[in-house]
């Protein structure tokens, strides 16, 4: 009982963020397909859904063939879906980790904002990595390209936990700047140092044996396997192990762990770098889906990895069900633009539009009249906060 | 006293207030006459801060009226309770200390010279009449922070008058207050209510409501239990009151056995945050088997004494031994190794962590100690036998082991970090403010539990700003003064006033004339200085 009532305490802004996100992307799309010379048409939201739902998990709402309306019809093309879930898993997969990257920030009381920055270097150093061990057998090449990968970015993030345990640098406005910081360098890097010969485009060298073997359908990777063992792993490591209730006291009340005889300065860098190795761990992921580290390789996944971890409530399990639903966002946006005709763009407006709604807590509980509750964590708290300053 | 019986100017009737899982008001019937000093006396929990919330505006009662002035109102929020002449005075100020004495007076009910610009000069000489008239001067262009907390009190009692009240609700006035301040701030009170306000006091230190109430009422457990004039009853028959049984005050500390030094300081100096010299060359030593505790005022010097030995904050010279160790310089981890526990005198700040259970903070200095880790994993099991066992052995009342903390009343949460503190194996323990807004029945088993530590040979340094509470327990009482030690007396037989006077002076033996005077003169010496 009062385990259902903190897990409804836990998910009830993230749950109405979704919600309002959905009703006001709706009102876009009536707008969108005004603009487009098409007639108003109020159920166009319902039918982009659909096909998002249905692009995204094979589960089929409404049978469009049937009559002029719709109808509401439950129908799973069991081939159709078993794709869909591939397609929603292996979007989902690098949006769990970056998503992690922010969420046990949060538990420490940390904004890393630095996920864009650590999944560039996480996988440059995992493209660069995978290259050399190109001709080793697949199990040791691809162990050494994820493992450089998640140095990679752990090294990314000790820096701007250095910089913070150190000189109080505040970590938002040092990772911002980390992020540019590695978006040049690496391109940089790729169009003089590590460029091929051959493509027509700036590249690295093919990473050959260190490439995710695929496991199930077209593109369930080993990055899917490695992310479900990691939410397991990053729980025990949270609320089982001594250095996560250290992490989690700094976090929760800093004054209160440096009395506990905690030493702040280490657990903020040691959580810095935790969290750039969950990102960087993204970026090897996803390079080594590619094969290759390209010149103009742009990323949205660590910055969605904000949303995914205050939608999760910077909780292992909550994460991974937020990963889940922006990554079924992301697989099913190609079939909603197919079916409904609407730009796939609306998918990034509706992530945003959660991201405002979770950051809008004071007001929609005011609104909605939920009422707060004591056990509720604040990862918003954190984000407002300009933590550590002073002595750490 | 009054003893002319007149229409009450404020009556709550048949007040219900019930909260999820509690009734924290159950038909409460209060009545306040013109020019009355009205005792609100109730533990923590009892019910008066809800009945206060209600008559303020803050919470819609399930059932009940009130009256005012005979009539029946409803009150709309605070606005509307400022409107009608009710006036809060709350025991965190709330003031805004970079301003000026009219600033924060004219905050929230501006007088207008013309619809665009204050009328500063009416507002000032206002502020200066409304002074002269309650007995005391203010000068309204200082700032607040400059002010002592007796004067900030006093502004407080201003901003209420300003708004033209006539009730006035006191929460726990004299909480952070010197025996001297608080004689003061009785007297502006009684002036108040001579000139027909009425004051509603709320505390919960007996000797006080005995002192300044024309009549006092007790709840307990969301009802009124009794209401008494003060030459009809004593400090014993409100405690019983208000706690339900008997209730020992004052706890027999009986006899102590010093041994040998255990706590040894020497030549301490300590900065503060902003590079003040805030202890100066202090130099003393707490025995084995014996309590050793410090007076003064708040802001002597005390909190950054207590933060140097205790390993938060590092001292700028001198020498700390605990047992035969030097632990100069050491951190809270080394400290609590070599043996020292520390009850910290900001339990939200550095004692517990509000959104964790109660098991885990139960084991917040311990967590990496077997058998609370095994290696680097918890374990789990024991840390709930020994939270439960803990619960049990301390009193701690709580829904469960996992309950979270914030949840807990104060008392509560106290026990917890002496339950905590109080377990380990020890050679020092550092008490700083241990009771502090506690109810006497906290009180009263946190004192046993530290008479019980002083016989087990814990060499025990109390810090409080309760006088009282450090002539009551400590073996010898050190005063501190403006970062040093004025003077040592023995603690059996010190007599209050003569501690009172070495903690608003730094000096002994004046004459009392002369000593009240410099009292007010001192009283914002502190402030000037931090």
């Amino acid at each position: 009982m009062t385990n259902m009532r903190r897990i409804w305490a836990l998910s009830v802004i993230p749950i109405v963020s979704i919600i309002l996100a959905l009703l006001v992307g709706s009102l876009l799309i009536i707008a969108s397909s005004l603009a487009t010379g098409d007639s108003l048409n109020l159920l166009l939201p319902f039918v982009a859904y659909e096909s998002l739902l249905e692009g995204a998990t094979g589960l089929s709402l409404i049978d469009l063939n049937a009559a002029d309306v719709p109808s509401l019809a439950l129908s799973v093309d069991v081939e159709r879906a078993a794709r869909a879930v591939t397609n929603t898993l292996a979007a989902a997969a690098p949006l769990v980790l970056t998503g992690l990257a922010v969420g046990v920030g949060f538990k420490a009381g940390l904004f890393n904002i630095g996920g864009t920055g650590q999944v560039l270097v996480g996988g440059f150093t995992a493209a660069l990595m995978g290259a050399a061990v190109a001709e080793q057998p697949v199990p040791v090449a691809v162990t050494l390209a994820l493992v450089a990968g998640a140095l990679g970015g752990a090294f990314y993030g000790f820096i701007p936990g250095a910089l913070k345990a150190f000189t109080g640098a505040h970590e938002v406005v040092s990772t911002i700047m980390l992020n540019s910081l590695a978006a040049f360098i690496i391109v940089g890097l790729v169009n003089d140092v590590f460029k091929i010969t051959g493509p027509t485009f700036a590249r690295t060298a093919d990473v050959g044996n260190a490439a995710l073997p695929i496991l199930f359908g077209r593109n369930g990777s080993l990055g899917i396997l490695v992310v479900l063992a990691i939410i397991p792993i990053t729980y025990f490591l949270l609320f089982r192990t001594t250095l996560g209730f250290e992490i989690r006291t700094v976090g929760a009340n800093p004054s209160a762990a440096r009395y506990a005889g905690m030493s702040p300065r280490w657990l903020i860098i040691l959580t810095m770098s935790l969290c750039g190795l969950f990102a960087g761990l993204a970026g090897a992921i996803e390079i080594l889906t590619l094969g290759y580290y390209p010149a103009v390789f742009g990323t949205s996944i660590g910055f969605a990895g904000i949303t995914v971890a205050l939608l999760g409530r910077a909780h292992p399990i909550g994460i991974l069900l937020a990963g889940l639903m922006l990554g079924g966002m992301r697989a099913g946006a190609p079939s909603m633009q197919i079916t409904a005709n609407i730009p796939i763009e609306i998918i990034d407006v509706l992530q945003g539009l959660i991201l405002l709604f979770l950051a809008a807590e004071i007001v929609i509980r005011r609104l909605l009249r939920i009422r707060a509750d004591r056990i509720t964590p604040s990862e918003l708290g954190t984000v407002a906060r300009t933590y550590g300053e002073g002595t750490v | 006293m009054t003893q002319i019986v007149s229409a009450p100017a404020l009556e709550m009737r048949g007040i219900t207030k019930r909260y999820p899982g509690v009734v924290a008001n159950d038909g409460i019937d209060l009545e306040i006459r013109p020019g009355e000093i009205h005792a609100l006396l109730g533990e923590n929990g009892a019910g008066k801060s809800t009945l206060m919330n209600v008559l303020y505006g803050l919470a819609t009662p399930d059932s009940g009226e009130i009256l005012l002035d005979g009539k029946t109102v409803t009150i709309d929020g605070p606005a509307d309770a400022i409107a009608r002449g009710i006036s809060m005075v709350h025991q965190h100020f709330m003031l805004v200390p970079v301003l000026s004495v009219a600033d924060n007076i004219l905050l929230g009910d501006e007088t207008m010279a013309n619809p665009i610009f204050l009328d500063r000069q009416e507002a000032r000489r206002r502020i200066v009449d409304l002074g002269k008239r309650f007995g005391f001067d203010i000068d309204p262009e200082m700032k607040v922070e400059s002010l002592s907390v007796g004067w900030q009190q006093r502004v407080e009692l201003l901003k209420a008058l300003y708004r033209s009240a006539r009730i006035l609700v006191l929460d726990e006035p004299t909480a952070v207050l010197t025996p001297q301040e608080t004689k003061d701030i009785f007297a502006v009170l009684r002036r108040l209510a001579d000139e027909g306000h009425s004051i509603i006091f709320i505390s919960h230190k007996l000797f006080e409501v005995l002192e300044i109430a024309d009549r006092i009422t007790v709840i307990r457990r969301g009802r009124v239990v009794g209401t008494r004039v003060p030459s009809e009853t004593n400090e014993a028959d409100l405690a019983e009151l208000m706690v339900g049984r008997n209730v020992q005050l004052v706890v027999d500390r009986g006899e102590s056995h010093p041994g040998g030094p255990a706590l040894i300081v020497r030549n301490l100096r300590v900065t503060d945050d902003r590079g003040h010299e805030s202890v100066k060359d202090v130099s003393f030593e707490v025995r084995a088997g014996e309590i050793f505790g410090i007076a003064g005022v708040a802001g002597n010097g005390q909190e950054e004494l207590v933060e140097a030995l205790t390993g938060l904050r590092a001292p700028s010279s001198g020498r700390v031994t605990l047992g035969d160790k030097d632990v100069t310089r050491h951190g809270p981890r080394a400290l609590q190794k070599a043996g020292m526990s520390f009850v910290p005198g900001d339990r939200h700040r550095f004692g517990l962590v509000l959104s964790f259970p109660l098991e885990d903070n139960l084991i917040l200095t311990q967590y990496d100690e077997p058998p609370y880790s095994r290696g680097l994993v918890r374990n789990d099991g024991a840390i709930h036998a020994w939270a439960n066992k803990a619960i049990a052995e301390y009193d701690i009342r709580t829904p469960s082991a996992t309950a979270i903390a914030g949840t807990l009343s104060g008392g509560n949460q106290q026990k917890t970090i002496v339950a905590r503190e109080f377990s380990r194996k020890l050679t020092a323990l550092v008490l700083d403010q241990p009771t502090r807004g506690l109810d006497v029945g906290s009180i009263e088993f946190i004192h046993r539990q530290v008479i019980a530590k002083r016989d087990a040979g814990a060499a025990i340094l109390l810090v409080s700003a309760e006088l009282d509470e450090v002539l009551e327990l400590s073996d010898r009482v050190a005063v501190m003064y403006r970062g040093e030690i004025v003077g040592v007396v023995d603690g059996p037989t010190a007599e209050r006033e003569e501690v009172g006077l070495l903690m608003a002076t730094g000096r002994r033996g004046a004459v009392a004339g002369v000593a009240l005077a410099a009292a007010t003169h001192v009283a914002a010496a502190p402030g000037d200085e931090a």
